[in-house]
């Protein structure tokens, strides 16, 4: 590594660094007053992005060019005023985990607004006139436009500290971030306040999105990606503080840098590719963060946690109808592979579905009686596909030895990052999980040796018995029911009652000699072997596997599964799951659009049905 | 009304503990002892660090400073659970209970946690000490509610539910955080007796605070008073009332409190 090309990355990464920033600053002014963790806030910026490309190409001239990403980022804003004024209003009451899946369906419904009204492809913008060349530096070339960029951020920056200190505006702003029942008292109108923060905030990302137009194309992975950098930027920063945003958005694009100008190092005579490690390095920063000081570098400690769940019904032994409706159930399940001959699809159809049943059982015990929401479930899922795929076909183990090697691996996986996520509560914790996660896919992305890169891994077939459609069935069938009853054997247990203790009341549980943390953890480890377990049937129902096995998507599904089964109710992952797949597997096949299906679902269920499936059989 | 004789090691010595939250200083070296079968009574005006000195004794906070002696041994420092363990229980001053958890679940899962079962996976919970369960919420008087979910109770069942919560984990050592408020008078004289039951019956030193005057007069072994983090009175009930600086703090703005 050279001094020379060190400077270099770094101003290429404070130009970075400045786009990150607004984005981030929008995301934690929105989330100091409202509390909502805006989950469509990369959509916005994205958004921005395809409407500035699309401005800038038809106004003509200078004037053309930077009013049209003007006009693009005071859409964006208006946008966000609308979504506040329709959407938000609706679910600032419920709980947090649900305002999180609410917005996140608002960002799957947004990007299909992207994708019919842009298409699929790629857009590539017009260059900014008047900062088409580029200046030496250090004997590189530096685009005009990176220096203008990375001087932008601190000039907002400057502009926000203004307006924060400044204007009446950001005093009530300050105010409400500070202590939200202050405002109720000093008579401020809160509804115009929360949607001029949300149109401010949205404005934000929309002009982060716009100042892009010169530096890369517009297209529809951005929202998912730039969320992820901002969630990153803002729990290092600390939530609610913008000055930390900045320095968090610098430190991140700083540690990048440096991987990038480190090259290829050698550790202990095992030469290591450092610039594969910036598409992690700021996950393990902010879980470093997370760890030594919870409330980001700037922020102020947070509160009492945000419960899961207001009230939930006491547990009761499975009556009569239970029994009777489980064991139907059971029978219908084994009459699957019968009716085979008639539907071929059934047994695919069936296996996916137990599959999912699996997975969502586990995601639930974490979520429902754990309290504890995870939003990188599917690293787990991951863990556990991968260590399967690999005992299979690297180490040549057969079927059984190697499904087991996975579900180990997930177990040692949720070990570890659950160690860390205990510690965190409410949108900590979820931003924590969705960080290991992110991890645990950028692994399976680099490490092509092992994992077959982007390619991943294909040939993982079971062996015989389970070489069968059927047989591969029925062993799923019997996971899947072994996996339930340990899970209803587990939450009737001390061990049950003392998750729910700590999640119900965390204080009255430790001062009562329970060991939350250690429950909790415990808790996790068990949630990710029963996700590993799901991913090695996955890994051999599908007969290979690739990164896309543990995408934030997976980790969404199972979040809507539960969800839409019903968080309160032990029987709601089987329900959730069940109806989940079939709507998957048929209604949202046959659209382009099925993400905004899949956004609108969601939506009615936390507007609707809060209570899911079997929370509304329940409450009739 | 110290019935029980006084003697050896106190249960609970507090000594001189300091805990401020930025400038403001909860408690300024606070000292006192609480022994077996001892009723003490920690009063004070809002704000006077009555809580803070709770959550320093069953180690929620530590101190900036001070020590914290649980029968001669230093618990200063110590988390929650541990503390829980050597037998402190206690209740806060706004009831917590596990909501989703029916009543007589509540108690049975602070037993199981008492003995040290909080682990165990594979039996079902229910079964396991019903029937101690069942005694502790006769004797809290709410073994009626015991089929109920926590999360519906009436406030003054939630408190009776807590305290069996907190009785679950057989402590020497009570601390209870105003454990009649919300109470009627009626209601409040009778938790407060029965309190003076258990503590006579096991030897159990409990510390509670309250607003209450016909509470504290009525029934406490000796009287502590905190004002502004500080122990401006520390001694029975007649010497305590008779204080003219606690009377001028204190009680002018008490007094009133107490007829309502
Ligand atoms: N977590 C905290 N952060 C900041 N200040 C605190 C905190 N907890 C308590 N205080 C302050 O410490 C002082 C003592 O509070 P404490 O709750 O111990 O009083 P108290 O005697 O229990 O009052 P009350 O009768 O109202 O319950 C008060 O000034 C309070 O504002
Ligand atoms: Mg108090």
């Amino acid at each position: 590594m050279t001094l020379d090309s060190l400077a270099f990355q770094m101003i290429n990464g404070l130009a970075s660094a400045s786009g990150l920033f607004f984005v981030a600053a929008g995301l934690s002014i929105i989330f100091g007053v409202t509390r909502i963790v805006n989950m469509a806030h990369g959509a916005f910026y994205m958004l921005g992005l395809y409407l500035a490309v699309t401005l800038a190409d038809r106004l003509p001239g200078p004037f053309g060019y930077w009013g049209g990403l003007l006009l693009a980022a005071l859409a964006v804003g208006l946008l966000g005023a609308a979504v506040e004024v329709l959407l938000l209003r609706r679910i600032y009451h419920v709980p947090e985990l649900y305002q999180l899946v609410a917005t996140f369906a608002l960002a799957l419904i947004l990007n299909d607004a992207a994708l019919w009204i842009w298409g699929p492809e790629d857009l590539l913008g017009p260059r900014a006139p008047g900062l088409k060349g580029s200046i030496e530096l250090l004997g590189r070339r530096l685009p005009d436009y990176d220096v203008f960029l990375a001087l932008a951020g601190p000039a907002v920056l400057l502009a926000l500290h203004l307006l924060m200190k400044r204007t009446r505006f950001g005093r009530t702003v300050r105010a409400a971030t500070q202590d939200r029942e202050m405002v109720a008292a000093l008579g401020i109108n809160q509804a115009l306040l929360f949607t001029a923060v949300f149109a401010l905030g949205a404005f934000l990302a929309g002009l982060g999105g716009a100042l892009q137009t010169a530096r890369e194309p517009a297209n529809l992975n951005l929202d998912l990606a730039v969320l992820g950098d901002a969630f990153v930027v803002v729990v290092i920063g600390g939530m609610g503080s913008i000055p930390g945003a900045y320095v968090a958005a610098v430190l991140v694009a700083l540690v990048k840098a440096l991987c990038i100008a480190l090259g290829t190092v050698e550790i202990a005579g095992w030469a290591f590719n450092m610039t594969k490690l910036t598409l992690v390095a700021e996950f393990l920063v902010m879980a470093l963060v997370l760890v030594l000081r919870p409330q980001g570098l700037f922020g102020r400690p947070h509160g009492a946690p945000a419960r899961g769940l207001a009230s939930e019904a006491p547990l009761r032994p499975m009556g009569g109808t239970g029994l009777a409706l489980a064991g139907a159930a059971l029978v219908a399940a084994l009459a699957v592979p019968l009716v085979a001959t008639a539907w071929a699809y059934a047994p695919v159809l069936a296996l996916d579905m137990l599959i999912a049943v699996i997975f969502a059982a586990s995601l639930h015990l974490l979520m429902g009686p754990g309290g504890m929401a995870s939003f990188g479930h599917a690293a787990y899922f991951g863990l556990g596909a991968y260590g399967t795929a690999l005992a299979a076909t690297g180490l040549g183990l057969p079927t059984l030895p190697a499904f087991g090697i996975g579900i180990l691996a997930a177990g040692a996986g949720a070990l570890v990052f659950g160690w860390f996520c205990v510690r965190l509560e409410g949108v900590y914790l979820a931003m924590l999980t969705l960080a290991f996660a992110q991890i645990v896919w950028s692994v399976a992305f680099q490490w092509e040796e092992v994992t077959g890169g982007s390619n991943g891994l294909i040939g993982i077939w079971p062996d015989w018995p389970f070489d069968s459609r059927t047989g591969l069935y029925l062993a799923a069938l019997a996971v899947a029911v072994v996996v339930l009853c340990l899970i209803r054997r587990l939450i009737f247990a001390p061990f049950g009652h003392a998750l729910r203790a700590g999640r119900d009341a965390r204080l009255r549980a430790e001062a009562s000699g329970i060991d939350v943390a250690r429950i909790r953890w415990l808790g996790f480890l068990v949630s990710g072997l029963v996700a590993g377990a799901a991913g090695g049937l996955y890994a051999f129902a599908k007969g290979s596997i690739s990164p896309e096995t543990l995408t934030v998507g997976r980790s969404i599904d199972a979040l809507v599964m539960v969800l839409l089964g019903g968080l309160g109710s032990p029987a709601g992952p089987v329900l959730g799951a069940g109806a989940f797949t079939l709507l998957q597997d048929t209604v949202m096949r046959e659209t382009d659009y099925w993400r905004a299906l899949l956004g609108v679902l969601i939506l009615a269920l936390v507007l609707l049905f809060p209570g899911g499936i079997a929370g509304g059989r329940l409450r009739r | 009304m110290s019935e029980v004789p006084v003697s050896g090691v106190p249960v609970l010595s507090v000594d001189n503990i300091a805990k401020a939250y930025g400038g403001v200083q909860a408690l300024g070296g606070v000292s006192f002892e609480v022994r077996a079968g001892e009723l003490l009574a920690l009063i004070g005006p809002n704000g006077a660090g009555k809580s803070t000195c709770f959550n320093v004794v069953n180690g929620q906070i530590r101190p900036d400073a001070g020590t914290v002696r649980l029968a001669g041994r230093d618990i200063t420092g110590m988390p929650p659970r541990a503390i829980a363990r050597l037998g402190v229980g206690r209740t806060f001053q706004i009831a917590a209970v596990f909501g989703s958890l029916t009543v007589l679940a509540n108690v049975e899962t602070a037993l199981a946690a008492a003995r040290g079962k909080s682990f165990g996976l594979w039996r079902p919970q229910a079964g396991m000490a019903r029937a101690q369960a069942l005694d502790l919420l006769d004797q809290t008087g709410i073994a009626a509610l015991a089929g109920r979910p926590a999360a519906g109770l009436a406030y003054g069942d939630v408190k009776r539910l807590e305290l069996a919560i907190a009785l679950a984990g057989s402590p020497r050592l009570l601390l209870m955080d105003e454990p009649t408020a919300g109470m009627g008078a009626h209601e409040r004289l009778a938790l407060i007796g029965l309190v003076r039951r258990l503590a006579a019956a096991h030897g159990l030193a409990v510390l509670f605070t309250e607003h209450s005057m016909d509470v504290v007069f009525g029934h406490a072994s000796r009287v502590v008073v905190l004002a502004r983090g500080r122990v401006i009175a520390d001694g029975s009930v007649e010497a305590v009332r008779a204080d003219p600086r606690v009377r001028a703090i204190y009680l002018g703005h008490a007094g009133t409190e107490a007829g309502a």
